[in-house]
């Protein structure tokens, strides 16, 4: 009982990271741009396959990493460049529309380079599985959990204690008055593209000796991704985080209570509720706007 | 919109009266069926997009209300496809009115989530539900008859979506034109403004709402039947995403722009065919360029420069 209840959290935990840290990188795009980067997902699967791609040249586990990290990285600066900065301004629908673009883009060119196999990378140590209460954790998901844990107290740092992280604090809040004290906006839109991008990523390479990753699997990661940043209020980090682990969470519970082959409907029924009873999300104050 | 706002209307008439006796074989007459199914369920979508000023991300999950209303229904309980069609929109439609409720009371994009949402949940239901649904393998679609007379083939389709592309776009100008879509378009504008002056902002973007999900889920019924075999992929995202480009490419809130964004997209992967393994980044490449160039849409920005010109 407690050791089956023990097993779905545990799985859930360690999916619910991937959408967490997918669910940062919508709250960082969104807030300094209002933009929802439809192309999340795509950096998330970007992760997974270079990573795949890279080990299987002969390169080292934590190279092939790093560079599955940076490069997604670059490609999120260069949508930004030449994708969403001509049109900044443009009505949102635009630029919902551009990143679906550049989604589609992303998905066929990884198609046609690596083809359309399942492929998986080996655990970063080892398969041995640890028993706790009777229920079984693999080592793989405590290096997500782990991994996703640092990241997000090391982007609360950033924005916290950095001049760089206040700046782009100050922009979400009030681009133009962020414009006016001088800071770079387009900087910070520019920087919040690479961020999301690698974070990403991160979250697609840690997930993949668990789940396998083909080219389209970005779409499904990104979309549960986007209802954890709504389910903790758009906008808000900590929600994001709080957001993605509950959707992990509760598609886990979903899946072993209640139907397994419902498992991806569970995300979809609850971005419903939430916006019909709380659409501001779980964290979101009240906000008025001003005519 | 002026007298000249019909004269589109007359041209495309005049075209789809010429098209039968001029196409050279069946798969161009195939080929401008779908084109005109298409331009009809992007109309709907078109007053909703340009009008509300809203967005839907789930479209496709009322075209497979539709469609699997048509197969279903008929195949099960012995329905005629009349009916079933019929239940199939107000299924639809009852669907769309209580999801926009909630939703049309908050300000931004919310739609855009709420349908993204439920277009994915549709299209789980119907590959989950095999027993009504034959789930991912989809099921054949008794053809409409009545008494002896069955509606099947090219021909008898080619004429009646015809006819319901020419009434949908007259109806879509004289619906413009009624006080409910100056109610619309002062939306549009200024949500705030139309407030003011006594406009029931919730009540007519669900009633759009809902029109455009009645409108998708009577082509859905139509496009089963015509290829009297439905499968899940008439409700995935993707092809929701799909009419979304459609009228965007066209032009948000014109209507000769839907008619333009539905032909260009429903030919262009017959075009891209040739691109062999291309045709997903061809896609994408043409949506992006397309938004960064000509964010306003063809039609509208064709309009705009034809009138300086002039």
């Amino acid at each position: 009982m407690l050791a089956e209840f023990l097993q779905f959290l545990f799985s859930g935990i360690t999916v619910g990271s991937t959408y967490a840290l997918a669910a940062l990188g919508f709250t960082l795009i969104y807030n300094s741009s209002h933009v929802i980067n439809f192309a999340q997902g795509e950096f998330i699967m970007l992760g997974g396959m270079l990573a795949v791609y890279f080990t299987q040249t002969g390169l080292g586990l934590p190279l092939s990493i790093l560079l599955a990290i940076a490069l997604p990285a670059v490609v999120g600066l260069v949508l930004e460049k030449v994708a969403i900065e001509p049109v900044k301004g443009a009505e949102p629908v635009t630029l919902i529309i551009i990143t679906i673009g550049a989604s589609l883009v992303l998905r066929g060119l990884i198609q046609i380079w690596l083809g359309k196999g399942t492929f998986s990378l080996p655990a970063f140590s080892g398969e041995q599985p640890i028993e706790v209460l009777g229920a079984t954790l693999m080592p793989q998901s405590l290096w997500v959990m782990g991994v996703t844990a640092v990241v997000v107290c090391a982007l609360w740092y950033f924005f916290a204690r950095t001049l760089y992280g206040k700046a782009m604090l100050a922009t979400s809040y009030n681009r133009v008055a962020a414009e006016m004290v001088g800071i770079n906006t387009d900087g910070v839109l520019f920087l919040s593209f690479a961020m999301s991008a690698a974070l990403g990523a991160l979250g697609g390479i840690l997930l993949t000796p668990i789940t396998l990753t083909s080219y389209d699997a970005g779409i499904m990661l990104g979309l549960k991704g986007f209802v954890g940043a709504v389910l903790g209020g758009l906008g808000n980090g900590l929600g994001a985080v709080v957001g993605g682990l509950l959707v992990g969470v509760l598609e886990a519970m979903g899946a072993g209570y209640i139907s397994s082959s419902y498992k991806d409907a569970i995300p979809f029924v609850l971005i419903l509720l939430i916006l019909f009873f709380r659409p501001n999300g779980l964290f979101g104050g009240k906000t008025t706007d001003r005519v | 919109m002026s007298k000249h706002a019909f004269r589109g209307l007359y041209v495309i008439a005049a075209v789809l009266l010429v098209l039968p006796f001029v196409l050279p074989n069946s798969f161009y007459v195939d080929l401008v069926i779908r084109m005109a199914i298409n331009a009809i369920i992007v109309l709907g979508l078109n007053l909703l997009f340009g009008f509300a000023g809203q967005i839907s991300l789930g479209h496709a999950g009322f075209l497979g209300i539709g469609a699997y209303a048509s197969a279903a229904l008929p195949t099960f309980l012995g329905w005629h496809p009349l009916l079933a069609m019929a239940a199939g929109a107000a299924a639809a439609g009852a669907l769309a009115a209580l999801v926009a409720r909630p939703i049309f009371r908050l300000k931004g994009q919310y739609l855009a989530m709420a349908t993204l949402g439920l277009g994915i949940i549709i299209n789980i239901v119907v590959r989950n539900e095999a027993a009504w649904t034959g789930g991912p393998d989809g099921m054949p679609v008794p053809a409409m008859a009545f008494g002896s007379f069955e509606i099947s083939g090219d021909k008898h389709w080619y004429w009646i979506v015809a006819f319901l592309l020419c009434v949908s776009i007259w109806a879509s100008i004289n619906l413009i034109d009624s006080p409910f879509g100056r109610a619309l378009r002062a939306l549009h504008g200024s949500e705030v403004a139309s407030k003011v002056v006594g406009v029931q902002v919730v009540r007519y973007k669900v009633v759009i709402f809902v029109l455009s999900a009645v409108f998708a889920s009577i082509m859905g019924s139509i496009t089963a039947l015509y290829v009297g075999f439905v499968t899940p992929t008439i409700a995935d995202f993707f092809h929701s995403i799909e009419l979304v480009t459609m009228v965007v490419i066209g032009g948000m809130g014109s209507i000769y722009g839907s008619v333009l964004g539905a032909v260009l997209l429903t030919a262009l992967p017959q075009a891209l065919a040739t691109f062999e393994g291309w045709e997903t980044v061809v896609f994408g490449a043409i949506l992006m360029l397309c938004m960064i160039f000509l964010p306003r849409g063809l039609v509208p920005t064709l309009a705009a420069r034809l009138g300086k010109g002039a």
